[in-house]
């Protein structure tokens, strides 16, 4: 099965990481078994999208790469513990995250917390209110619209860019990024919506009408 | 309803989360202010330019490295 070519400007399809694979279920099963060469199957599979959460979370390459190799081999040691009622994408990507937020704690100790109250103030979002026109994100080459995205999320608090990557990038459900956090239901909410809306006026800068069109 | 009250359920109504009379006010808003409007239109294109995005392969340096050391471990922990 090839993987569909996506389009950033369609509606909201169904992401390579969505479509289950028909050999997936084999290939977990033979890992399971200790077959590197299955495993290495699936790293391969994710090991992009690994790496782009890993390097979001912790803003830094090399603790990105260790956080990619250490989710791996977590994932591989426990895969015994893997009982097929997630996909196995949602439960490597909950691997991947705690590896994450220990190496942002451990880097700075004082500034992540992922428990703390966070102002749910209301957020100028009338301030700059342009219209960005169909299809922006077509006026950048798809290099150039990576680095603006990975730039953006990295602007915002690690509280609230690690909620938008598990909900609108990993398209983990509300509750499995609750449960992945440990933070609860409403907590998740309000923290997508304040990513949401911040992370949009960041891109105002870079889609708004006025300046390239 | 007004437009705080937009912003406060734009997540929800983004994410079809809500109950059809709310989802029926916030249309009716909607309809009669242009702000709301493109808040509501920029976020949505927000949420699908992240969704839809590919990310960049990953450096052959990088894929090499953890090749090495998933084999390295694993003989490691097999042995």
């Amino acid at each position: 099965m090839s993987t569909p070519k996506l389009d950033p400007l369609e509606p909201r399809t169904l992401l390579p990481s969505t479509v289950v694979k028909e050999d997936e279920p084999v290939l977990v099963a033979d890992a399971k078994t200790g077959d590197l060469n299955a495993f290495e199957t699936l790293v391969g599979r994710y090991e992009r999208k690994i790496f782009r959460l890993a390097q979001n979370i912790t803003q830094n390459r090399e603790d990105a790469e260790d956080v990619m190799q250490e989710a791996f081999l977590k994932a591989f040691e426990h895969l015994p513990e893997f009982q097929g009622n997630s996909r196995f994408y949602t439960w490597l990507v909950r691997i991947a995250v705690n590896q994450a937020l220990m190496k942002l704690r451990k880097r700075r100790p004082n500034q992540v917390s992922l428990d703390e109250e966070i102002d749910t103030g209301e957020e100028k979002v009338f301030r700059d209110v342009e219209d960005w026109g169909p299809s922006p994100a077509r006026r950048y080459e798809q290099a150039e619209l990576g680095q603006i995205l990975t730039k953006v999320i990295g602007e915002l608090d690690p509280a609230f860019r690690v909620v938008f990557q598990l909900r609108d990038i990993e398209e983990l459900s509300t509750e499995e990024t609750a449960e992945t956090l440990g933070l609860s239901v409403p907590a998740v909410k309000s923290r997508l919506l304040r990513a949401r809306l911040k992370l949009r006026t960041k891109l105002n800068r870079y889609f708004r009408r006025s300046d390239k069109s | 309803m007004k437009c705080i009250g937009i912003i406060k359920e734009l997540s929800n109504y983004l994410d079809e989360a809500l109950d059809s009379t709310l989802q029926a006010s916030i249309e009716e808003h909607l309809k009669g202010c242009e702000d709301c409007r493109i808040v509501v239109d920029t976020t949505k294109q927000t949420i699908q330019i992240f969704c839809n995005s590919e990310p960049a392969p990953l450096p052959e340096d990088t894929r090499l490295r953890l090749r090495e050391a998933l084999r390295t471990r694993l003989r490691r922990a097999r042995a």
